[in-house]
């Protein structure tokens, strides 16, 4: 059966959820009380939806510093992660991580770092646990166009293509690495997903901002690695809308144009699924309505429940360097006075 | 002549000087040309001296550092800039295998002339893995040289230097110190590599800092100064190789030793100073060393945290004190004009 009306409604549910939280956590940036550095999935929310709409909590799935859409469209906690960024002890890393490092282990959503390319080969690793259980079940592996540059990236598909693990590189290509443009770091004409099809992996390759063909593709690829077909890597073409950290527009910043982003956006694939829903679908009005007013409510919450949280004991700035609470003692070099 | 300037600038300035110096002089990491410039540092070098010499590169450190070494082999001398020390992480094989070993290995015939600029982050938030120094790490490894300057001045004498030095320099920013002003001589102005500074003379204690702890030494001394306590504070600059003799002499008059870290604790800077202080100016000491470091843990992320992760003006006041074992009335905090988590009010985020 075909896109029916439950999965689209749920993809338009996921894209509207996470393009608010970001939005949100852009509004109140300059509170100054999320003190930490954020990356921001506006524009970027359709890649995340449709992978996300084929995973299970079961699946394994890593990422990269712009995770938030990841995380939610994997399932992880709103509340979780919006304490996080305040820095609360609440959070998903209570406290530690931040925006940059997420963590949902109860939805499979195994971690997100800063470092560009840091997961890729991590997520290689849960893909060989999986298929040493032997149940059907995926890693997927958010990364950016700029990762592929590393040599981790090479490493890691050579080992997944060649041990057929179940893994899915899901590469977002929203053209920038920072302010630098594609073609200041790889050749103009070069492919991506070609260099992985010269690698061995399964391809595809797809228009970001089309949410039904993409969906397709992600259900196909994850069909295919979940019966054992080794390794897929998919590239979509995206937009990451305002600027690489924080939570502004940068387009006065010269390093790409204002024209080009007005492209991108006059195609938001939020808004043109909104039409697409209200006009082919012929979903009422009020149902969209509710759902916003619900994912408001909910994002309210989450803020409200992050700022009101405490930070964590003081003690934990000092320990927690292993798991034994006894090495953590016997290694501790903290002499004052903290408190537990 | 002198001029006042930022840290940020006096490095912009440096490289202007080097680039015109030689044309060997290349310059070259992720978004040196972008409109940002590494926060000001390489800003106007690509108009200046063309994409040829100043260029931006993929997202690839380990194969930029061997780019770096393999052109210095032919004679180039390539100034590589990473945003975050972090960052460079990645390059290890390269720096410690080939840049550090080059050399010696193959019996003094080519050096590697190469500087590698390291940002170190600090606060609002950057994490576990945004705000590593690392230091210790790098001094560990032989054949290499750390640099790691606290006023504008030396960070522009210490890069001429470290550009115009045959071996592999790692030159390491605190970004807290991007922002500071200081006077800064015009002109090719060199600052020994291996030479600390005295930054101020006192009788009571020696202070060893390095980095940014030297401001908060000199924030520390000022207050004390007050109280009627003299410190006298050694500035490293460099802490590999580390000016021995100025740490000698300065023991020798005050007696009493504390070495201030930026880095973790265990395996630290401050505790090899410790280490070879005990062991050849023991007799001289009239109290154990101190050193004052971080604790063993990563950068936590939280505000909530970090305020008691790095040791403050006022850790430093209470350490000296002690080792004086003078009572100090602690409700008189040391003046702390922002929050913990910021260099200073102008900075609002994000990185
Ligand atoms: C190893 C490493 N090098 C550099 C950086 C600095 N950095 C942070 S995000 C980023 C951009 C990476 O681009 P891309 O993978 O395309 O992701 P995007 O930001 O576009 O989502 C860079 C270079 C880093 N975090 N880690
Ligand atoms: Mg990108």
């Amino acid at each position: 059966m075909r896109n029916n009306i439950d999965i689209e409604m749920d993809l338009f549910y996921t894209m509207l959820r996470i393009r608010k939280v970001e939005e949100a956590i852009a509004d109140r940036y300059k509170e100054q009380k999320m003190r930490t550095p954020v990356h921001l999935s506006i524009g970027q929310e359709s890649v995340a939806a449709v992978v996300g709409r084929q995973l299970y909590h079961e699946d394994y799935c890593v990422s990269t510093h712009r995770a938030h859409a990841h995380y939610l469209a994997k399932g992880g906690s709103l509340q979780a992660m919006i304490s996080e960024i305040y820095g609360k002890v609440t959070g998903c890393c209570r406290g530690r991580g931040g925006s940059m490092h997420l963590i949902d282990t109860a939805v499979g959503f195994m971690g997100s770092t800063a470092i560009v390319g840091n997961t890729i080969p991590i997520g290689v690793g849960l893909g060989l646990s999986l298929k040493l259980a032997g149940h059907g079940k995926v890693s997927c592996i958010f990364l950016g166009d700029g990762a592929v540059e590393e040599g981790v990236f090479y490493e890691s598909l050579n080992i997944a293509v060649l041990k057929k693990l179940p893994v899915l590189f899901v590469c977002e290509n929203n053209r920038y690495s920072v302010y630098s443009p594609f073609s200041k770091r790889q050749p103009a004409e070069r492919k991506i997903y070609e260099i992985a099809k010269a690698m061995g992996a399964t391809i595809y390759h797809g228009d970001g901002y089309d949410v039904l063909a993409s969906h397709d593709v992600a259900r196909c690829a994850i069909a295919s690695i979940r019966e054992g077909g080794g390794p897929c890597f998919l590239e979509f073409e995206t937009y990451r809308w305002r600027e690489h950290c924080g939570p502004n527009y940068d387009n006065d910043l010269g390093y790409r144009t204002e024209n080009e982003f007005l492209s991108w956006k006059a195609r938001d694939p939020l808004e043109v699924f909104r039409v697409y829903l209200v006009g082919k679908c012929r979903v009422s009005k009020q149902v969209i309505k509710k759902m916003e007013e619900d994912v408001d409510q909910e994002i309210e919450v989450a803020f409200e429940l992050a700022e009101t949280a405490p930070f964590p004991k003081p003690i934990e700035a000092v320990t927690g360097e292993y798991k034994s609470t006894e090495a953590n003692l016997n290694c501790s070099t903290y002499k004052g006075e903290l408190t537990t | 002549m002198m001029q006042n300037m930022t840290y940020g600038a006096a490095i912009n300035t440096a490289m202007h000087m080097a680039m015109e110096l030689d044309p060997n002089v290349l310059c070259f990491g992720l978004g040196v040309d972008d409109p940002k410039h590494i926060f000001g540092t390489t800003a106007g070098l690509q108009e200046k001296f063309g994409e040829q010499r100043v260029f931006d590169m993929p997202t690839s450190e380990n194969a930029i550092t061997g780019v770096g070494i393999g052109a210095s082999l032919a004679g180039y001398r390539p100034v590589m800039t990473h945003q975050r020390l972090d960052f460079f992480l990645l390059a290890m094989d390269q720096l410690v295998n080939a840049a550090a070993k080059w050399y010696y290995m193959f019996g003094g015939q080519v050096s590697v002339p190469i500087v590698i600029r390291l940002i170190i982050g600090r606060g609002w938030g950057q994490g576990p893995t945004h705000s590593q120094n690392l230091q210790a790490w790098f001094s560990h490894i032989p054949g290499l040289k750390v640099v790691m300057p606290a006023s504008p001045a030396d960070a522009k004498g210490l890069l001429l230097e470290s550009i115009f030095d045959d071996n592999p320099v790692l030159f390491l920013e605190h970004r807290w110190l991007h922002d500071s002003e200081g006077l800064v001589p015009s002109g090719d102005y060199r600052v020994p590599i291996g030479k600390a500074r005295i930054v101020r003379e006192g009788e009571d204690i020696t202070l060893v800092s390095m980095s940014y702890m030297t401001i908060e030494a000199i924030r520390a001394a000022s207050y004390l100064e007050k109280q009627g306590i003299s410190c006298e504070i050694i500035d490293l600059r460099t802490v590999k190789p580390i000016d021995w003799n100025a740490i000698f002499a300065s023991v020798h008059k005050t007696k009493k030793l504390i070495v201030l870290d930026t880095g973790v604790t265990t395996g630290s800077i401050a505790g090899e100073i410790i280490a070879r202080i005990c062991m050849e100016c023991f007799s001289i000491l009239t109290r154990p060393p101190v050193r004052i470091a971080l604790p063993d843990n990563p950068e936590p992320m939280s505000f909530g945290l970090t305020k008691h992760y790095y040791p403050s003006n006022e850790s430093i006041v209470r350490g000296i004190t002690s080792m004086l074992s003078v009572d100090h009335d602690l409700s008189v905090t040391v003046e702390s004009p922002v929050l913990h988590d910021v260099p200073g009010d102008w900075f609002k985020g994000p990185f």
